[in-house]
Order: structure tokens, then sequence, then C-alpha cells
């Protein structure tokens, strides 16, 4: 592991763990949104016919960090009427939330921030977290419409919890552990041993499992989509209703924050679908390092199918926000409360008998 | 029962519809054209900047009366003898200097009258349509070939011409009826 390594190597554990915390952060989550961002707009402008950017460096690869240094350079304004520490506080307290829940995440078998038995638990718990700060947000930036927006996330975020977390604890039943790297373990060897596809059971029960767990995915996939507030289930930031919802007062860095923190979720909800149904950092198929004998291989190719695994989902989160418009505040709740939550029961029942066998 | 299942299969349904609509259209040409960089052609007929070719202009002033916002402004004075200014490429013999010939495309509507009634052709519009400015006054296109001296000088020729005409034409009149002295001077 690692923060062990680092904590031995520094012979300091408050140093090495701490070091060991920064990673994902340098390594991953900051390269990671400049990069979505980029591909946010290509894919956008490709599905439309059209172009995207093209201009900084080859094919606009470099758009995004030139967006970033002028973001630098802007003047960081805060409204007279707003209140102050709630408003300089907010984007901090989103992006807390979004940090805190990689380090649950198991890149690879020797790289978890923290290897703690309620992994999934905790990142459920922590990743609402973000909602403190976006109603802090919303409502320190004394704009109706930043607070509609901030109000409207509350009653989503809330109400998304309940069939995600159902999925989750219906698949959490069949799998037997709240340890996302011990689930990824599990799933090892080919990708018939992924989760969705019944996991590493034996039986008929493998193949009893397949439909329930592809529903559970589903049902998880777009409940956390509403969670992390991506079209279409938008409406805390419906640009075209309400400016740019929550963050609409927030100039410079502190709106690159937001950015941050949105795609930070972004990839911690695929990271949870991934580690959970698709096999985490397990291979599809063996793994380079076993067949050449190279030993050290094999962490670095699971961080790639990790990482790999975790883009793809969210190039799909941003399919379907190029694909979708945006759902009314009434037929979100009706999606959430009349169709999801009920699927989501049925489905941990189904779950709980097959198990029984 | 029945219409929640149904709601549940379209909800599904319609959304997979979209992604492969979405989807598909990631391999389609794109449509957009960088303009700078590449340009539409424009139809046959675009009317955009007008260009006049002085050197064809007779100073006939019929696309100034026919501009109907009198964005064209001409001045011309007459050759006095002597002065050969040449024919224009149809065969027309020049007989003014076109002292001035100024277009305000500032004000200019783009519709084109002033290019039909041009008896050698000299006045039309071009292609180009990019002629922004920072100073409204760069935006008066001057097509004289005259300098402002020679437009000077031209004047004051013809007017020594007149005065030398008039002149003439007094002394021939004092000659034929020595009574009326002034009347030539009227005319």
């Amino acid at each position: 592991m690692i923060p062990d390594y680092l904590a031995e190597f520094f012979g300091n554990k408050f140093i090495g763990y701490l070091i060991a915390a920064a990673l994902p952060l340098f390594l991953w989550i900051l390269p990671y949104a400049l990069y979505a961002v980029y591909a946010e707009r290509k894919v956008s402008a490709f599905m439309q016919d059209r172009i995207g950017p093209n201009r900084v460096g080859p094919k606009g690869l470099f758009q995004t960090i030139a967006d970033i240094l002028k973001l630098i350079q802007k003047e960081d304004i805060v409204p007279a009427s707003a209140d102050k520490p709630l408003f300089v506080m907010a984007p901090y307290v989103i992006f807390a939330g979004t940090f805190a829940a990689f380090a649950a995440l198991p890149f690879s078998s020797i790289y978890i921030g923290s290897n703690i038995n309620l992994g999934v638990f905790y990142i459920m718990a922590v990743s609402s977290f973000s909602v403190v700060g976006i109603l802090m947000a919303g409502w320190a930036g004394n704009n109706k419409y930043s607070l509609y927006g901030a109000m409207r996330s509350v009653a989503q975020i809330v109400s998304y919890e309940v069939p995600a977390l159902l999925a989750i604890v219906s698949a959490v039943m069949v799998i037997g552990s709240l340890n996302l790297n011990e689930i990824s373990e599990m799933q090892t060897a080919y990708f018939w041993n992924w989760w969705i596809f019944g996991g590493p059971v034996v039986g008929i029960k493998k193949f009893l499992l397949i439909i329930p767990m592809t529903i559970a995915f589903i049902i998880f996939f777009i409940a956390s989509l509403a969670e992390v507030n991506r079209t279409p289930f938008d409406i805390p930031e419906a640009e075209s209703e309400l400016v740019a919802g929550f963050h609409t007062e927030y100039t410079g860095m502190k709106f690159a924050m937001f950015f941050l923190a949105e795609y930070g979720n972004m990839f911690v909800v695929s990271a949870i679908s991934v580690s959970i149904f698709f096999g985490g950092w397990q291979s599809p198929f063996g793994y380079l390092g076993n067949s050449l004998g190279i030993s050290w291989l094999i962490p670095v190719e699971q961080v790639f199918w990790f990482l790999f695994k975790g883009s793809l989902l969210v190039l799909v989160q941003m399919w379907l926000r190029w694909t979708l418009p945006r759902l009314r505040v009434d037929q979100l709740m009706t999606v959430c409360w009349k169709y999801l939550t009920p699927y989501a029961f049925i489905n941990l029942v189904l779950i709980g008998i097959i198990t029984l066998f | 029962m029945k219409e929640y299942l149904k709601n549940t299969w379209l909800g599904i349904y319609t959304v997979l519809v979209g992604m492969k609509v979405t989807i598909s259209h990631l391999f389609k040409p794109k449509v957009t054209i960088q303009y700078p960089d590449v340009r539409v052609k424009l139809p046959e007929r675009a009317r955009n900047r007008l260009y006049v070719n002085i050197d064809d202009c007779i100073g006939c002033d019929q696309c100034s009366r026919a501009c109907p916002v009198d964005c064209i402004t001409i001045e011309t004075v007459k050759a006095v003898p002597g002065e050969d200014l040449g024919t224009t490429s149809n065969g027309k013999r020049k007989a003014l200097w076109v002292t001035k010939f100024d277009i305000d495309i500032a004000k200019c509507c783009y519709c084109g009258l002033c290019v039909y009634p041009c008896p050698t052709e000299c006045i039309w519009m071009t292609d180009v349509y990019e002629f922004s400015e920072y100073n409204r006054d760069n935006l008066i296109y001057h097509f004289s070939n005259l300098t402002p001296e020679e437009a000077e000088q031209k004047k004051l020729n013809y007017q020594k011409f007149e005065e030398e005409k008039a002149r003439q034409k007094a002394a021939v009149q004092a000659v034929n009826n020595p009574n009326k002295q002034d009347s030539g001077n009227l005319s």
C-alpha cells in the first residue's frame, strides 16, 4: 500500500499519509477536470455537428488550461449584500465533499487513500456533504435565482439519495462487503466476474443475478446523475431559467472551484459504479504484467483500468447530457419517488430472494 | 399498473433512441465553416463594396442621381480644348475631368441602383465584404485619380478658359455692335 510505504519512507505517519492523500488531487482530479471540461465541449460540439474548441494548441487541447489561466487573473468579486463568510467558504465546502470521497476510492490494489471497511457507506455520506455547500452558495449570494437553484438542488439530492442507496444496498447484499478495495478484489480474472454479470458466484444464481444487478446499476446511475446535478437533472443550474443557479454570483477561481467539484463528483459517482458493478481496478481480461512476468506493471495497469472505466462512465454522463432535455421539478420528483424508488425496492426484494438460495 | 409499466418502458426506450441519434452525430461531417480560414463562395450577383474604375468614368453623374441615399458625390470640370482625356474602354470620348468621386460606403445601402445606369459600366459591386474601420472617415472612399492640387489646377484652367472665352466674346460683340457694351458680359 502506497500510504504505508510513504509513511515508512518519511519516517512519519502523518507526513506520509498527507502526501498519499494529496496524490489523487494532483495526479488525477486536476488534470482530469481540465480535460473533462475539454471533452465535454468536444462531445457537445460533435453531437451538434460542430467542431468545438480547436484554436489553442493542437486540436484545442490547451483550451481549458488557457481558461484556467484566465480565471486566475479575474477579479474575485464578493457582492456587497452577500453573506461574506458563507460566500467565501461555500466553494471549498463543496470541493471538500468531493475530495473527501476520493479517500475511499480504490485506484489500484496498492493505492487506496483509506482502506476502511465502510468505504461505500462513507462515500455516500460524504458526497451528500456537498449539498451543504450548495445551499451555502445559494444562500450567501443573496440572489433569488441562486437561492432557487440551491433549494431545488437540496430537494433533488436528498430525494435521489433514496433510490441510489437502495440500489447500492441491493448490490451490497450480494457482495457482502462495504470495503471498495475488497469488492474490487472479488471481481478478479475476467469480466464475467464483474458484479453486473453476476459476480464471482457459481451456478444458476449467477445467471439469476444478472438482471437485478443491471437494474440496480441503471437505478444507481440515474440517481447519481441527479446527485451530481447533471442533465437531465440539472434544474439547480438550469441555465435557461436560473442564470447559473447556485453559482451565479461567483467569479474567478471560486467559480472554477465549482466546476472542479462538479467534474470531480462526476468521477466519484462513476468510480462507485465501476468499483461495485464493473470490477473496480480489475482488468477485463487478465494482466499484461502477469503474462510478461513483470510484477510492477500490474498495479499500473490496475490504475489504468480503474481510470479508464471511470472516464468511460463520465463520457456516458456527457452523452446523456447532450441527448436529453431538462426535467421539470414535478417530473423530477415523479421519476424519483414514483418510479426509481419502487423499482429499487422491488429489486432489493428480488436480490434478497436470490441470495437466499 | 399497465400504464405504469408502459411509462417505465417508454422512458427507457425513448432515452435509448435519443442516445442513438446523438451518438450517430459523432461521426457525421461537421457543418462549421471556420470563417477567416475558409470562406464560402459568394453568389454570383452578391452586392458588397462598390468599386469605380475611374479610368472609364466620364463623369456623367448618373450613378449619383440614382443613389437613393446620396452616398456618391461627384464633381467635374470641363476639359479645355487641347486637353486630351482619351476614351473609355467602350469607345466613349471623355470630356470632363472628374475632380471628385467620393463614395461614403458607410451610407451605402447596397441596393446596386448606381450600377445599372452607368453608360461605361465603370461602377460595380465587388465581392469584398470585410472593410470595417476604426474611424468613420476612413469609410469615405476617394476614387478620383487626380490629386487635390491637380484638381485645383484643372479648375483654374477651365476658369481661365472661360474668362478668355468671355473676353473674346465681348471683343467680338464690341466690334459687331459697339453701342451695347455690357450685354456680352451678361451671357
